[in-house]
């Protein structure tokens, strides 16, 4: 269009981000080269700790606490941030510059109304006044497709869902028209079928306002509807960027073609016609005056994956809880080989405790940090096996290979030293020191990077195999059970919506809500969100 | 449905209920103490009759749970009693020594709450710096030494070498409010040395916590400038445990005022409360203490019931 070369509105030049001591310090980008032009929207994509998020923030002249900029340059429209005094940055930040968070809930303040909070920066910036800044947030809100758009915002953030808060912080990142939005992972935390509605709601109004973006997560398939260009990083370095198609059709590095390669996993069903090592029927469960769980009924073949599948507060964990005796449900049983069980654990046979045995999804606080490696599995093996001396060492030992974690170099660490993902496998070592039959893994991947996650997921389905394990597999994602499932469970609102074959779900799903599911996947086409919206 | 009402009414019931149990124990404390009234005024040489006579007339003799439920009944009719040792109603006793506590009380906290937060805000918003530990040395070394000696120290120089103030506080009607300030004003002022600390130390420590908040974060990126992070987005999710704290400090001011006043001889309740204890004088031993109590009891339920309606989830159900 133009042939004078435009000057880029946001140009980063060998920034250099660092933490810790100045003497040794923890570099967290190293040089890194970042363009963007007016109205271009970025996608970042990397795994935890790449420095996506550091990236971003540094778009905007800001850092976190301990974190201080070491060398290079950000020059946002002719200004160069990172040489700006705090009140003079101050000035651009919500009003030129804007921040989109993960967490719309932790990142509205529970003491002021939305309203409130939307209308903050263009008074404070003295874009508008306080009432003309009210209208343009409702504008905002309705164009953001919030119910009841006129009221909305004298509620308190409490008083909205997290996909109506994560509508309403877009809202308010367009407060004052800002040239650069930074939206950091904002669907992340969303479920898939409030997803795919905040992120169609998202593109539209960036496309409607003109405003360049950097759009950071970990999802591809994500990043690939809302980028015109993608960047990949890793450990605070480009790997590679591309246009958006190029990228996911032609990836030229390995790094990238391994992040693309971890959506494929996907091993063969197995049927489940096994007799059934858990049996659920009528379960109907309780948090006080909350039913969660209603009518469950639901066998769980042996040896084989049952996974259930549902969007938060469908009552998957609470079924998990109730298996294990953790809730006793209100009506209803759990059978075991045939066998009714009692409702609370207190009651089961310790020998049946042994036999369930689960593994959480935040292995950061389901371990004890205080304890080593050594004393979080010799417990479980001292007390459910009665070992010790040599033959608990060598069962230790054991439980560390079946990790694939070299025990000589791990058993004297400490939990805090270990990385999520051996976090997580500690979890499981644990478990399994009990010799269970039956193992309730409840989202056990979803707080980790793909790769790894991936890694989890082979080593849980090598496990089932050698040591004939009926696993329950809660999740909220549907590539997992893709990847894992023999059996699929779909749950919503406390009610089990469909079960069946995974085939039979994924290839012809009878209720309309499972279809929904399934189509609120992204999918790694850049054409997919306009399709389906 | 907001939960409030219900939250408060439970508040209000567990304060009753904490009321009778003090005042329980407070009789069962005086219990314990060896001698009665009786053995106090009549020393060492009475005979066992004139002593039992004593008692008689006094109630003394009757099984202690009586004296106990007898007490307790007057109590709720609004009967504190009359002084053993000297006859007179206790509630008179009580009055003006209440007025004179609860003038000091007061005038310590309006001057010590303010100081406390604001020195909290600003060691808050500049943490780790030289303002910071500077009000953090301060605070902590005034809490450090005995209140006796902060008001010795504080009577030394401004009494006796600048001549500012009178060393002693003695108060009547007769005063004018100013004459009375200006004659309280160290033993205020010991007072609020003495509570300052960790009012302040607590409001900087909440703020702090909330300043790690992805809200505050999110303030930051919205260009709001950091007083107004502080005073508009941290203060009012730091409430709860400020109020709490200085609702603990607000009734030290008025129970813990003993040895202040003490030392400045100030006509309060702190010294009827150890010339009873010594008399052995039951009823204004317990109305006294019975009082102290209530005032804890009432500054707490008070304290929970606005940390609870500071909360917007509680508020709004």
């Amino acid at each position: 269009m133009n042939k004078t070369p435009m000057t880029p509105l946001l140009e980063m030049r060998g920034l250099r981000l660092e933490a810790g001591p100045v003497k040794s310090p923890t570099v967290i980008l190293h040089g890194l080269d970042l363009t963007l032009r007016r109205g271009e929207v970025l996608g970042l994509v990397g795994e935890s700790g790449a420095g996506k998020s550091s990236a971003g923030l540094a778009a905007m002249g800001v850092v976190r606490d301990g974190v201080r900029f070491a060398g290079g340059s950000v020059r946002f429209d002719g200004v160069t941030l990172t040489d700006l005094s705090p009140a003079k940055l101050r000035r651009l930040l919500g009003r030129r510059m804007a921040y989109v968070a993960q967490s719309a809930a932790a990142s509205f303040n529970p003491a002021h109304r939305v309203l409130d909070q939307v209308t903050e920066a263009p008074v404070l910036h003295q874009t508008a006044s306080r009432s003309q800044a009210q209208q343009e947030a409702i504008a905002l809100f309705r164009q953001m497709q919030l119910p009841d758009p006129d009221q909305i915002g004298l509620r308190y953030p409490h008083q909205l869902s997290g996909g109506q808060l994560q509508r309403a912080m877009t809202g308010m990142a367009m407060a004052c028209r800002p040239d650069l939005i930074v939206f950091d992972e904002p669907t992340t935390a969303l479920d898939v079928t409030t997803q795919i509605e905040v992120l169609g709601a998202m593109r539209d109004i960036v496309e409607h306002f003109g405003t360049a973006a950097i759009y950071i997560t970990h999802d591809l398939a994500v990043v690939s509807q809302m980028a015109d260009r993608v960047m990949v990083m890793r450990d605070g370095r480009e790997v590679e960027t591309q246009r958006t198609r190029e990228i996911l059709s032609d990836p030229q590095q390995d790094y990238t073609r391994s992040l693309w390669a971890v959506r494929s996993l996907e091993r063969p069903a197995k049927p489940a016609d096994t007799p059934p090592l858990v049996e659920c029927r009528d379960l109907t469960a309780a948090y006080g005056e909350v039913t969660v769980l209603k009518d469950v009924s639901v066998r769980l073949p042996t040896g084989r994956t049952t996974t259930v599948v549902g969007e938060s507060g469908s009552g998957k964990t609470t079924l998990a809880r109730v298996i294990a005796g953790l809730l006793p449900p209100v009506s209803g049983e759990v059978l075991w080989q045939g066998q009714p069980l009692p409702p609370d654990y207190a009651r089961r046979d310790p020998a049946l405790l042994q036999d369930i045995q689960m593994i959480y999804q935040m292995a950061d606080t389901a371990l004890n940090p205080r304890h080593t490696v050594r004393e979080t599995l010799t417990r479980p093996a001292r007390f459910c096996r009665g070992l010790s001396g040599r033959t608990l060492e060598a069962r230790v030992r054991e439980l560390m290979d079946l990790i694939e974690m070299p025990p000589g170099q791990f058993l004297d660490r400490r939990i805090p030293e270990l990385s999520g993902g051996q976090k997580q496998r500690i979890g499981i070592a644990r478990a399994l020191a009990a010799e269970p039959k039956f193992l309730i893994c409840d989202e056990v991947t979803s707080a980790l990077d793909q790769l790894v996650a991936q890694g989890i997921l082979r080593l849980l389905m090598r496990l089932q195999d050698e040591l004939d394990l009926t696993l329950l597999f809660i999740t909220h994602d549907l590539a997992t059970v893709r990847a894992v499932a023999d059996q699929v469970v779909i749950m919503q609102q406390g009610r089990i919506v469909e079960q069946g074959p995974r085939q039979q779900i994924f290839d012809s799903p009878q209720q309309a809500y499972t279809r929904r599911l399934l189509d609120a996947v992204p999918q790694m086409d850049p054409d997919w969100l306009s399709r389906v919206r | 449905m907001s939960p409030v009402p219900k939250l408060i009414l439970q508040r209000l019931v567990l304060g009753v209920v904490t009321l009778f149990l003090v005042s329980a124990l407070i009789f069962v404390g005086i219990e314990l103490q060896p001698g009665d009234l009786a053995e106090q005024i009549l020393g060492q040489s009475a005979t066992p009759d004139t002593l039992a006579a004593w008692r008689a007339e006094l109630g003394l003799d009757l099984p202690p749970h009586v004296r106990y439920l007898n007490w307790l009944g007057g109590v709720m009719q609004g009967d504190l009693g009359n002084s053993l040792a000297s006859r007179r109603p206790v509630a008179d006793l009580l009055s003006q020594r209440l007025a004179n506590t609860m003038f000091l009380a007061g005038y310590a906290a309006v001057i010590s709450v303010p100081v406390a937060v604001v020195l909290g805000l600003l060691a808050a918003l500049w943490r780790n710096g030289i303002f910071d530990r500077g009000v953090n040395v301060g605070a902590l070394s005034a809490i450090s030494m005995p209140e006796f000696f902060v008001a010795y120290v504080l009577i030394l120089v401004f009494s006796i070498q600048l001549g500012w103030f009178p060393t002693l506080a003695r108060i009547d009607e007769a005063q004018s409010l100013g004459d009375a300030l200006y004659r309280c004003f160290l033993p205020a002022l010991t007072l609020m040395l003495v509570v300052v600390a960790h009012m302040m130390r607590m409001t900087r420590a909440a703020v702090i916590n909330v300043l790690a908040s992805p809200y505050i974060e999110m303030a930051r990126l919205k260009g709001v400038p950091r007083w107004r992070i502080i005073l508009r987005h941290a203060l009012p999710n730091a409430a709860a445990p400020i109020i709490n704290v200085v609702a603990l400090n607000l009734a030290y001011l008025i129970v813990g005022v003993v040895v202040v006043e003490a030392v400045f001889s100030y006509p309060g309740m702190g010294q009827l409360l150890v010339d009873a204890v010594s008399s052995r004088d039951l009823p204004v031993v317990q109305a006294v203490g019975l009082f102290f109590a209530a005032t804890y009891v009432t500054l707490n339920v008070l304290a929970d019931i606005l940390s609870i309606l500071s909360n917007p989830r509680l508020r709004r159900g």
